[in-house]
This record gives structure tokens, C-alpha cells and sequence, in this order.
């Protein structure tokens, strides 16, 4: 029982880390691209004190990319708090919908990184579930990067939410090379098990199909 | 001068270009390693000011497969994050004449340029 949780507890440290690594670099790159386009406008404007002159049309397209990124800043800054109060609370009913697409927005940095795609196919009526956020958040990243290392040529991992007869499932699928005899193995291992564990849930690799389905209860004990 | 700035944010090495152009710096930008490793198949760069953190072909790998092929290059790299590590990784592991932070600041990057390239004013 104890290892279990030392085993979920560093994890969950490492999952943190990576996600603030990956929301603070994604920051960084609209805090340049804002200070080049406000340096642009200086230099026009420096250009313009010597005689040259301004275009109307140049200035309001600059100014639309500033907006542009500030509003991408607000989307990043949105999930990075939404991500810090998935720990608020051990047990809460969430929108396993929503909990799917956050994730692979939150992802999207890691899986660019990778020359991966993510494309999610959201369920057809929100599915509610009670279970542990953050957990939850933890294994449907340890899925997903497994999931990103195993899809192959195609580079396209799909995300799939339904519910079924317990609950709902998630399939993670288009995992063209999950059948090559040394990805068998790699998944799932302690860390995963112990969360699965934790929430009630069930791991399933298909490996003919290409697919990995996380079964998830409508409510955790 | 000819200069190549990679990054994967097209808005940013676009617009950098653009203010080095201003300040008589011949710049040109890719927003891949691929794309920048076609790019220089066809034009001679003195330097590329590369980030370190690309997808696919970072910054770092990058710049050991283009100085097999490129020896005269020379390369600066860009960073989101100045720890110590990354500024070791970059200057003395890999090899770059220089390293900035983003958001960087073009009068150093203009700086920086001519004095890797030993400019005093007149083309090299």
C-alpha cells in the first residue's frame, strides 16, 4: 500500500513539473513574439522621425498579432489554473469530456515536441464521473505519452470518450507500432497499475486493433 | 552578412528578421530544423541563430549535423528558459559562440552578430 503511494507521489511531483516546464516555456515564446512585434512598432515609429513614412495597414496588422497573442497567453494561463486546482479536491464530479480535452491541450507542447497530432473525438453527450482529478489527469498522461512513443509512422494519436455500462471508456488509438514485441512491455508497468488501481480503473491494450482503452467508474469508492 | 534565424514560432523569427533587416543584417528564417537544413542546402549562412528546444530537431542536434556539412558556420542559440545548465549545454557542450534569453533583445542579438562575425562596420 505505502509503496503504491510513494510510487503515485513522485509521479505526481514529476507530472507537475513537466506540465509547469511545458506552460512556462509556451509563455515565454508569446512574451518574445509580443516584444518583437511592440519592437517592430518602435522601430517604425523611429523610421517614421526621420521621414519615412507610417502605413495604416501595417500598424492595425501589428497590433492584431499583439491581440492575438495575448489572447493565446489567456488560453495558456486559463489551463495552467485549471490545472492547479485539479488538486483541490480527492473526490469530485467531473466532465470526463472536458477532463480528456484539457489534457490534450495541455499536452499539446509535449506531442508537438514529438511531431505528434492529437485529435479528439468528444463523446456525444457529456459524460459525468466522480473520481480523483488529479490522479486521473496523472494516468491519462502516463497513457497519452505511451500512447505519442507507440503511434508509429501515421504520428496522429486519437482520443475517444464514451460511456459504457460502468461508466466510460477512453481509447487512445491509430497506435501503429503498439504490437512491436518491445512496446508490449512497456506498458502498463507499476506506476500505472497503482493508479488504475487507485481510481477504480481499468487498463486494457488491444494490441491487434492498435488501441489502448482506460475504463474509468461513474463513481470511485 | 547572411544570417538564418530557427525557431518554431514563425511570428517570432519572421518579425526578428524583419528588425535585423532594419539594422542592415541580411536575415532570413525557417521554422524547422528540416526547413532550415534545405534552406542551406541551397543559400550560404555565416551564422544561424537557433532555439535549443524544436520539435523533432532541436537546436543543439541541429547544429552538430550542420557543422559536419557547414564547418565556416557559426551558431548562436536562443533559449526560453537562462538556467546555468542550459547556458553550459549550449556554449561550452555544444558549442555556440553565444546564447541568449528570450524575449531577446535585438540591440544585443545585432551586437552579438557583428562580433561573431568580426564585423567593424564594412561587409566581411
Amino acid at each position: 500500500m505505502n509503496r503504491k503511494w510513494d510510487v503515485i507521489g513522485s509521479e505526481g511531483f514529476k507530472f507537475m513539473g513537466k506540465m509547469n516546464a511545458s506552460i512556462s516555456h509556451e509563455i515565454k515564446n508569446v512574451l518574445a513574439i509580443i516584444n518583437e512585434n511592440a519592437g517592430l512598432l518602435e522601430d517604425f515609429t523611429l523610421m517614421a522621425g526621420k521621414g519615412q513614412g507610417l502605413d495604416p495597414e501595417r500598424l492595425k496588422s501589428l497590433a492584431g498579432k499583439i491581440q492575438h497573442q495575448v489572447q493565446r497567453a489567456d488560453r495558456i494561463i486559463r489551463n495552467m489554473n485549471t490545472f492547479a486546482h485539479s488538486v483541490d479536491e480527492t473526490r469530485k464530479k467531473v466532465d470526463l469530456g472536458e477532463v480528456v480535452a484539457f489534457m490534450a491541450a495541455l499536452s499539446e507542447r509535449p506531442a508537438s515536441m514529438k511531431g505528434v497530432a492529437l485529435e479528439v473525438t468528444p463523446p456525444l453527450r457529456p459524460i459525468s464521473i466522480t473520481t480523483n482529478p488529479f490522479l486521473l489527469e496523472i494516468l491519462i498522461w502516463r497513457c497519452l505519452d505511451f500512447a505519442m512513443a507507440v503511434c508509429g509512422t501515421g504520428k496522429t494519436v486519437v482520443l475517444k470518450t464514451e460511456r459504457n455500462d460502468q461508466g466510460a471508456n477512453i481509447t487512445f488509438s491509430q497506435l501503429k507500432r503498439l504490437s512491436d514485441a518491445s512496446s508490449r512491455t512497456w506498458f502498463p508497468q507499476d506506476l500505472e497499475n497503482a493508479l488504475a488501481d487507485s481510481l477504480g480503473a481499468e487498463i486494457v491494450v488491444n494490441e491487434s486493433v492498435g488501441e489502448i482503452v482506460l475504463g474509468l467508474p461513474e463513481n470511485i469508492e | 552578412m547572411r544570417v538564418i534565424l530557427i525557431d518554431d514560432e514563425e511570428e517570432l523569427v519572421s518579425t526578428l528578421a524583419e528588425r535585423l533587416s532594419f539594422r542592415g543584417i541580411d536575415a532570413d528564417w525557417a521554422t524547422s530544423g528540416r526547413q532550415a537544413l534545405e534552406k542551406i542546402a541551397e543559400i550560404s549562412y555565416d551564422i544561424a541563430v537557433v532555439d535549443i528546444k524544436m520539435p523533432q530537431i532541436g537546436g543543439i542536434e541541429l547544429k552538430r549535423m550542420m557543422s559536419k556539412k557547414y564547418p565556416h558556420m557559426k551558431f548562436i542559440f536562443m533559449t526560453g528558459h537562462g538556467s546555468e545548465e542550459d547556458f553550459i549545454t549550449g556554449t561550452e557542450e555544444a558549442g555556440a559562440e553565444y546564447y541568449l534569453v528570450k524575449p531577446v533583445d535585438i540591440e544585443e542579438l545585432t551586437e552579438k552578430l557583428k562580433q561573431v562575425m568580426g564585423w567593424q562596420g564594412g561587409r566581411k
